[in-house]
C-alpha cells in the first residue's frame, strides 16, 4: 500500500512537472493552515489573504501563459504533526506547485521535514516563528515571511524597558513555538537588564490553570508575559490571573492578539500590550483596503503575510518561466528583495508584465518583505494595546 | 501584619482553587465509587454523563437566558439544573435497560462490564459533541465575584489581594447540601438501606426479598444526578468543553480509588487530596515564606517543589503509593 501510495505520488509530481514544462494552464498551490485546533481563528483569514493573490494573479491572465492559479486549501490542525504531514502528502499527491504553510512552528517543522525535503517542495510559511527554524537544515526549500521569534523577544523586551517594567513573570504554551518564543523573550528581557522571576509552561486544552497561576503569582513581578494562544490555555491563564487578582497587566505576544481575546476577557484586560509582526508600509493599507472588498479582516494576525507568501510563489514562477520548485526556488529571494521596482499589494499584475520582460522587481507586498539570511523575514512589529475592548495599533517598530 | 498577608496569599492561590476543585473531583469520584459499590464496575463513561448532563443544563441556561428569566446575582444554570438533571437521568436509565441490563442478567464478570462502560463512553462522547459541539461554551452569568481582589485589599489595607468567586462559593456549598443529602438517604431512608444492603452482600440482600432492579434504577438516578451537579459545577467555574469533561475521569478515578472505591467517604477525602496536592506541590512558596519569615530567612528562589509541568503526575505518584501500601484506599473501599 505504502509503495502504491509512493509511487502515486510520485507520478502526480511528475505528471505535474511535466505540465510546467509544457507551460501549465493551471497552477496549484497548497494551502496548508490549521483550520482546526489552537489558532483557528486566525486560520480563514490567513487562507483568504492567500487565495486573494492567487485570484488577482488569475485575474491578470499574465502569469506565464495566463495561467489560472487555483489554491488548494489543507488542514494541519496547528499542533497534529501526523495530521499535517498527511495532509501535506496529500498536497504533493494531488499535484501542487508550492506548499504555503504550515503555520504553528511545530508542525511546519514536522512538514518541511517528512513532505518537503524528499519531495523537493518548496514552502512559504506565513506564521512559523520559532527561532529553531532559522537553523533547521532545509535544503534551501523554506522560506517565511514573518520574522523569527528572536527578533520577537528583542522587541518585547525594548518595549517592556520603554514602558518602567523591571520585573516579569513568564509562562509558555508547551510547544516548539511557545518554548522558542519564551527564551527569546527571556535571553533579551535579561539582556537589558530585566528580571524574569518564573518561566513555567502550560498545557493547552486544560480546565483548571490555579496551581500555574499560584505558582505565577508566588514570583511576582510587574506584569504576566504569555507566551501562548489566544484561543487556548493562554486565555485560561489570563482569565485565572485576573479572577484571583495575582496580574493586572499583560504582555502579549504575536499569538495571542486577535479580536476573540479582549472579547472573551472584558475590560479586564485594558492597558494590556503586546506586539505582533506587521509593518506600517503603505502597503499594509492597501492590503486592509483590499481585503475589506473581497470580505474579510485583512488586519487580522497573518494575513498580509499570507498573501506575500502566495505572491511570492508566484511572481518567482514567473521570474523562472517555470512551476518547477527546483527551478523557481533560486528566483524567491531575487523577485523579494531590491534591487527593482517596488511592488505593492494590487500590483501583481504590472509585477508580472515587468518579470516577463526580463526586468527585475523588489516585491514589498502587504509587509514590507525583505528576506534576510536563511529566507526569512528581516521582521518589523506592530505595537499594540488593548484599549475599551479593542487591539489598537501604537506604532511600528 | 506580614503573617495575614502570608495567609491571605495562600488562601487566594491555594486554599479556595484546592476547595472549588476538590469539591468538584468530589461530587464526581462519589458518582463512580457509588456505581462501583452497588453495581461492581469502574464506569468510565461518567466524566462523559457530566459533559451530557452539562450540556442539558446549557441548553435549558440559554433556553431561560432568551426568555428573559434571570436567577439575579446567582447564574441562571442552577435555576436549570433540576431539568439537567432530569435529562441525564433518563439517559442514564435508558443505557442501563439498553445496555447494561443485557449483560447483568447474563452475569458478565466486572471486567466486561469495564469494557461496555467503554463502549457507552464514546457514544455519549459523540452525543454531546454532536448537538453541542466540540467548542467552548459559555454559560455563566450573574454576579462574578462574592468579593473581588481589590475591592479586599482596599477594605483591609493588605499588600494581598482575596479573590472569591460566586462559583466557587457555589460550589462549596451546593457540595456539602449534596454530600449531606446523600448520606442521610443512605443512612435513613429505606431505599438508601436497601442499596447499601444489595453492595455489602447481593445474595442475602436478594433472600431478604430487595429488588434488585429497583435498587439499580435508583443508584443510576442517583449517580445522574450526582454527575449532573459535578458536570454544571465545574462548567460554571472553568468553561464548558467536551473534551476537558474527558480528561477530568483521570483524577476524578483518582480519587476514588485514592480513598476507597466503593466507600462515599473515602471518594470525598480522595477529592480533596488529589485537588490539593496537584496544587501545594507545585506552589510555588517564595511569596508566602517572604512574609512570615523574618528577612534574614527570606529565601531568594522560588521555593517550588516540582514545576507545574508535572502536576498531574503528582496525582497518579499518589495513586501508586497509596495502591501499594493499602490497596483497598485509604478509607477501606473494595479492593481494585
Amino acid at each position: 500500500m505504502k509503495k502504491l501510495l509512493m509511487a502515486t505520488a510520485a507520478a502526480a509530481l511528475t505528471a505535474g512537472t511535466a505540465f510546467a514544462g509544457g507551460h501549465a494552464k493551471e497552477v496549484k498551490l497548497g494551502v496548508l493552515f490549521g483550520f482546526t485546533g489552537p489558532i483557528e481563528s486566525l486560520a480563514p483569514a490567513m487562507g483568504d489573504g492567500a487565495e486573494l493573490a492567487m485570484a488577482e494573479v488569475t485575474k491578470s491572465g499574465k502569469l506565464l501563459d495566463s495561467a489560472t492559479v487555483t489554491p488548494v486549501r489543507a488542514d494541519t490542525g496547528c499542533i497534529d504533526n501526523g495530521l499535517a504531514v498527511a495532509n501535506g502528502e496529500k498536497l504533493i499527491a494531488e499535484g501542487a506547485n508550492g506548499i504555503i504553510g504550515g503555520d504553528c512552528s511545530g508542525v511546519t517543522g514536522a512538514i518541511l521535514q517528512n513532505v518537503a525535503i524528499p519531495n523537493g517542495m518548496v514552502m512559504i510559511s506565513p506564521s512559523a516563528t520559532s527561532p529553531g527554524l532559522s537553523t533547521m537544515e532545509d535544503n534551501g526549500l523554506f522560506f517565511r515571511t514573518s520574522p523569527s521569534d528572536a527578533r520577537e523577544g528583542q522587541v518585547m523586551a525594548e518595549i517592556l524597558k520603554e514602558r518602567g517594567i523591571n520585573s516579569i513573570a513568564l509562562t509558555y504554551t508547551n510547544n516548539d513555538y511557545g518554548k522558542g518564543l519564551a527564551d527569546a523573550i527571556k535571553t533579551s528581557f535579561e539582556g537589558v537588564g530585566g528580571e524574569v522571576t518564573i518561566v513555567t509552561a502550560h498545557e493547552d486544552g486544560k480546565g483548571d490553570y490555579s496551581a500555574e497561576v499560584g505558582a505565577l503569582a508566588s514570583a511576582g513581578g510587574d506584569i504576566l508575559v504569555v507566551a501562548g494562544y489566544l484561543d487556548q490555555g493562554g486565555l485560561g491563564i489570563i482569565q485565572g490571573a485576573l479572577d484571583s487578582g495575582a496580574f493586572d497587566t499583560f504582555g502579549l505576544p504575536g499569538g495571542m492578539i486577535g479580536d476573540t481575546l479582549p472579547a472573551n476577557v472584558g475590560p479586564d484586560l485594558d492597558g494590556s500590550f503586546g506586539q505582533i509582526a506587521g509593518s506600517d508600509s503603505k502597503g499594509a493599507e492597501i492590503f486592509a483596503e483590499m481585503a475589506k472588498e473581497a470580505g474579510f479582516d485583512g488586519t487580522s494576525a497573518y494575513a498580509p503575510e499570507s498573501y506575500d507568501a502566495a505572491a511570492l510563489f508566484m511572481l518567482a514562477m514567473q521570474a523562472s518561466n517555470s512551476t518547477n520548485p527546483a527551478d523557481y526556488v533560486s528566483k524567491i529571494l531575487d523577485v523579494a528583495n531590491a534591487p527593482g521596482e517596488p511592488i505593492n499589494p494590487g500590483e501583481l499584475g504590472k509585477a508580472l508584465e515587468i518579470l516577463a520582460a526580463g526586468g527585475e522587481i523588489d516585491y514589498q507586498g502587504a509587509t514590507g518583505v525583505e528576506l534576510i539570511g536563511p529566507g526569512e523575514s528581516a521582521g518589523s512589529y506592530r505595537e499594540i494595546e488593548v484599549k475599551g475592548g479593542k487591539n489598537e495599533t501604537l506604532r511600528f517598530r | 501584619m506580614d503573617l495575614l498577608n502570608a495567609l491571605v496569599a495562600l488562601t487566594n492561590f491555594v486554599v479556595i482553587p484546592g476547595l472549588a476543585y476538590g469539591s468538584q473531583l468530589a461530587l464526581g469520584a462519589l458518582g463512580v465509587t457509588l456505581i462501583y459499590g452497588i453495581l461492581r464496575f469502574s464506569n468510565f463513561a461518567h466524566g462523559d454523563t457530566m459533559a451530557f448532563g452539562a450540556m442539558v443544563t446549557i441548553l435549558f441556561t440559554w433556553a431561560f437566558q432568551s426568555m428573559g428569566i434571570s436567577f439575579g446575582v446567582l447564574p441562571t444554570a442552577l435555576l436549570a439544573l433540576p431539568f439537567g438533571i432530569a435529562g441525564t437521568i433518563l439517559l442514564a436509565l435508558l443505557t442501563d435497560r439498553t445496555v447494561y441490563r443485557f449483560y447483568r442478567e447474563q452475569k458478565a464478570k466486572p471486567v466486561i462490564f469495564v469494557m461496555v462502560s467503554l463502549g457507552v463512553m464514546f457514544m455519549m462522547n459523540g452525543l454531546v459533541r454532536f448537538i453541542i459541539g466540540p467548542g467552548d461554551q459559555r454559560f455563566a452569568d450573574g454576579e462574578r465575584f462574592i468579593i473581588k481582589a481589590r475591592t479586599f485589599k482596599q477594605m483591609t489595607g493588605l499588600n494581598e489581594g482575596l479573590a472569591i468567586k460566586t462559583t466557587q462559593g457555589i460550589t462549596v456549598i451546593t457540595a456539602i447540601i449534596v454530600v449531606a443529602v446523600l448520606f442521610w438517604f443512605l443512612n435513613k431512608t429505606r431505599t438508601g438501606k436497601s442499596m447499601r444492603a444489595y453492595s455489602d452482600n447481593e445474595d442475602l440482600a436478594l433472600l431478604s426479598g430487595i429488588n434488585p432492579e429497583r435498587v439499580v434504577m435508583y443508584t443510576w438516578m442517583i449517580v445522574a444526578a450526582l454527575a449532573t451537579i459535578a458536570g454544571v459545577l465545574y462548567g460554571l467555574d472553568k468553561s464548558f468543553k467536551p473534551f476537558t469533561y474527558f480528561q477530568l475521569l483521570l483524577p476524578i478515578f483518582a480519587s476514588a480509588i485514592v480513598g476507597g472505591l466503593g466507600n462515599p467517604l473515602g471518594a470525598i477525602a480522595g477529592g480533596f487530596i488529589i485537588a490539593f496536592s496537584e496544587v501545594t506541590i507545585t506552589y510555588a512558596w517564595k511569596k508566602v515564606l517572604n512574609y512570615s519569615l523574618p528577612d534574614s530567612l527570606a529565601p531568594d528562589g522560588l521555593v517550588q517543589l516540582l514545576s507545574t509541568d508535572y502536576k498531574f503526575a503528582v496525582s497518579f505518584a499518589i495513586l501508586i503509593v497509596v495502591l501499594l501500601f493499602k490497596p483497598t484506599g485509604l478509607f477501606k473501599g473494595k479492593a481494585v
